[in-house]
């Protein structure tokens, strides 16, 4: 029982650094019906320039928790403005263009990306220095540390915020109203521009927060941690119905369990036949299962035309 | 503080692509460097590097080319006859992103730039289907680090390694594990590459071999980061040891995991973890974990601490892992050609199985399938951010009387439990 426990909240702590990463992913899709592959780099020079940072200061004499906010309200504003930019080169030029194009740029990007953050960063791993508290809590015989609560908290209370932001705001109506048509949205006199830099830069916000997360929980960041990571939330957002941010949310999390208890229970429950390599098979065996009875994921809308 | 290191050898490795790209097609590969030669006629040596130079484990790729690029600067610096001919080596360093696909991709583009040899690659996954294109093309292969036992034991003339193989090391570590740390109940990890799980399989035998239940057997992946799940199992099972086979860049987060779930047992694993790397991504929580490592502790080879001290001067950077052994295996292949007199594969080859070489790491000979003769295997105990010695097993007594009363070589040692070396365990 105490494992059991113990898998549930190894689970949460991954599936809502998910869900924060998959977020990125829907609000672009549903917008612009456009998957940005390079979201996953993002989340990657979050958590490097993050980094960056928080050792400049390790040192300063400055609380712990201090240190790590200073860090994220760095790296924040910087991939904000690398999402903005990321849009403005690779996606804007091409928004009549077909399909395939964007897709391309968007891969191309990942690339780019990646390699400039090995050109700055280097090859090596960077690990994240021991300033936080070490303390936490025990749940029986499982432990929660306090960062990972933070993590939980912090992760809760931006999904909250973005709801807000998406439901009773002007921004979040003009975001819907683009999401469902651009074109009338504009004749209504929605900024389409303007709202899909918005997104961009409200998704590159959320990966910056997820980068430092990542970095801070498994304590190490690295010029390639963005492509598992994107390829898992991507996944994240399909499950739970891509461009529907409450199904991004659900898909993280879910995934988190999954694969978490799937690596946990999949040896005991075969008799030993099958390991914990089966994990990511056990997490897209759900997937397709989840796709073959809801095509649009579970909470995704059947929605005429578009996505 | 550290990016002009990184950068320096970025430049350097953007260098000599260029300079590869630019080589590649017009000159023949022996072609005559007419400037001033007066009688001898001069031959462009080429050696062919492989090793992951992008990707998780790139920083020990960089390592491994560094160290073969000393011992070709070197031999230029020496301007080496062979054969009558004054003979430039140059370094085709390939990346194969330790993916066994791109592996036998640069090792057919080696091929077709008509490499004299070639050292690598830095993985057993890559390593071996590789040696199968070069010993049909006949280029002898010395690999630095591929310690999977298949690479030579496929027939092939031309494999050759300058290290202990995995069979060697998983049975030290096995044996170490039950009879001096005296574990009973043991848990193992491997990350399904040739080599995690090469090392994690020879280390199951010897462990049950040496009386040890094995309570878990769980894998991840070369490229995880999150090993939560797979560690609660295991807390579950109430281990005395956890095994784990693979690199750094796992074992490290997975220390750090430990720690956080409060698991207290200790890790062990062979030389893919046993880096300085591995301190830094554990932190604080690297204390009391064992490693093994292949040859002995570079302080205590015949040629460390100068090495150390060459390598940090040229490169500006420290000694990540296999760099002695790079260093060393483009040392072999270049002693080769010079007692051979020629820098033909074919003609060199001949020599190569009879290579005595007094090398960084050891003195170096090869037995019938192509392995080290004698390897040493030296196991290390975390402590206070550092790999301490413990004990070295096996291994060829070193030359030179380098080693000046150390126990380095407790020679001859079989893997069975040493009565002397019972005290620091709990």
């Amino acid at each position: 029982m105490d494992t059991f426990i113990q898998q549930i909240i190894n689970g949460l702590v991954l599936g809502s650094i998910y869900a924060l990463v998959a977020l990125g992913y829907t609000l672009v899709y549903g917008i612009l019906g456009l998957i940005n592959f390079a979201h996953g780099e993002v989340v990657m020079i979050g958590a490097l320039s993050a980094l960056t940072v928080i050792k400049l200061l390790a040192g300063s004499g400055l609380p712990g928790i201090a240190v790590v906010a200073i860090g994220v309200l760095v790296a924040v504003p910087l991939c904000m403005a690398l999402g903005y930019g990321i849009e403005r080169v690779a996606y804007r030029p091409l928004r009549q263009a077909p399909r395939l194009a964007p897709l391309i740029t968007a891969i191309g990007m990942s690339i780019v990306l990646q390699q400039l953050a090995m050109i700055f960063w280097g090859r090596n791993y960077h690990s994240f220095p021991p300033i936080l508290p070490e303390t936490g809590r025990e749940i029986g015989d499982a432990y929660i540390s306090d960062l990972q609560i933070a993590i939980l908290l912090l992760a809760a209370a931006i999904m909250a915020g973005l709801m807000l932001l998406i439901n009773r705001t002007r921004l979040g109506r003009a975001m819907r109203a683009t999401a469902e048509n651009p074109q009338i949205a504009g004749l209504m006199g929605v900024n389409i521009n303007a709202i899909i830099s918005a997104t961009f830069l409200i998704g590159s916000a959320l990966a910056a927060v997820a980068g430092v997360m990542v970095s801070a929980n498994y304590s190490i960041a690295h010029y390639q941690m963005g492509f598992i990571l994107g390829l898992k939330a991507f996944t994240a957002a399909v499950l739970g119905g891509i461009g529907n941010v409450p199904g991004a949310m659900l898909g993280g999390l879910l995934l988190g369990l999954i694969e978490s208890l799937g690596a946990g229970y999949i040896g005991d429950l075969t008799g030993g036949f099958l390991g914990s390599h089966y994990q990511d098979v056990f997490a897209f065996f759900v997937l397709i299962l989840v796709l073959v009875f809801r095509p649009s994921g579970l909470m995704g809308e059947k929605v005429a035309e578009r996505a | 503080m550290r990016f002009p290191a990184h950068l320096l050898g970025l430049a350097a490795a953007s260098l000599l692509a260029l300079s590869g790209c630019g080589k590649e097609a017009p000159p023949p590969p022996q072609a005559a460097a007419p400037a001033e030669a007066p009688a001898k006629p001069a031959v462009t040596v080429r050696i062919g590097h492989v090793a992951p130079l992008t990707g998780p484990q790139a920083h020990l790729g960089k390592d491994n080319e560094n160290g073969a690029r000393l011992a070709i600067e070197e031999a230029n610096a020496k301007k080496l006859e062979i054969g009558g001919a004054l003979v430039t080596f140059e370094l085709l360093g390939e990346d194969d992103q330790a993916d066994p696909k791109q592996g036998t991709t640069v090792a057919q583009k080696l091929i077709d730039d008509k490499a004299n040899g070639v050292i690598g690659h830095l993985n057993s996954g890559t390593t071996i289907p590789a040696s199968k294109l070069y010993a049909e093309a006949g280029i002898p292969q010395v690999s630095p680090s591929a310690t999977n036992p298949k690479y030579t034991q496929q027939g092939f003339k031309t494999a050759f390694r300058v290290m202990a193989n995995d069979e060697q090391q998983g049975k030290v570590l096995g044996g170490y594990a039950t009879h001096q740390l005296g574990a009973k109940n043991i848990a193992i990890v491997d990350d399904r590459t040739a080599y995690g799980q090469g090392v994690a399989d020879e280390f199951e035998k010897a462990a049950v071999a040496g009386g040890a239940r094995i309570v878990a057997r769980e894998f991840t992946t070369d490229k995880a980061t999150d090993f939560a799940a797979i560690l609660t199992r295991i807390k579950s099972k109430k281990p005395d040891l956890i095994m784990y086979g693979g690199m750094d860049a796992q074992a490290g987060p997975m220390a750090q995991q430990l720690k956080k779930l409060g698991i207290r047992t200790k890790m062990i694993f062979a030389d893919g973890g046993c880096t300085t790397e591995f301190h830094k991504l554990a932190g604080d929580a690297s204390e009391g974990h064992y490693c093994s490592l292949p040859g002995v502790p570079l302080e205590k080879m015949p040629g460390g601490q100068a090495f150390k001290e060459k390598y940090a001067k040229r490169f500006n950077v420290d000694i990540q892992l296999y760099a002695p052994y790079s260093y060393d295996a483009a040392n072999v292949m270049i002693d080769a050609m010079q007692r051979a007199g020629s820098v033909e594969p074919a003609k060199y080859l001949e020599a190569l199985p009879k290579t005595a070489f007094d090398g960084v790491t050891a003195r170096i000979t090869f037995d019938e399938k192509g392995d080290v003769k004698d390897g040493a295997i030296t196991l290390y105990e975390a402590k206070d951010g550092k790999w301490q010695a413990l004990e070295t097993i096996g291994g060829a007594p070193a030359p030179g009387g380098a080693t000046g009363g150390t126990p380095a070589a407790e020679a001859g040692a079989a893997p069975t439990p040493a009565a002397a070396a019972a005290e620091e365990k709990k």
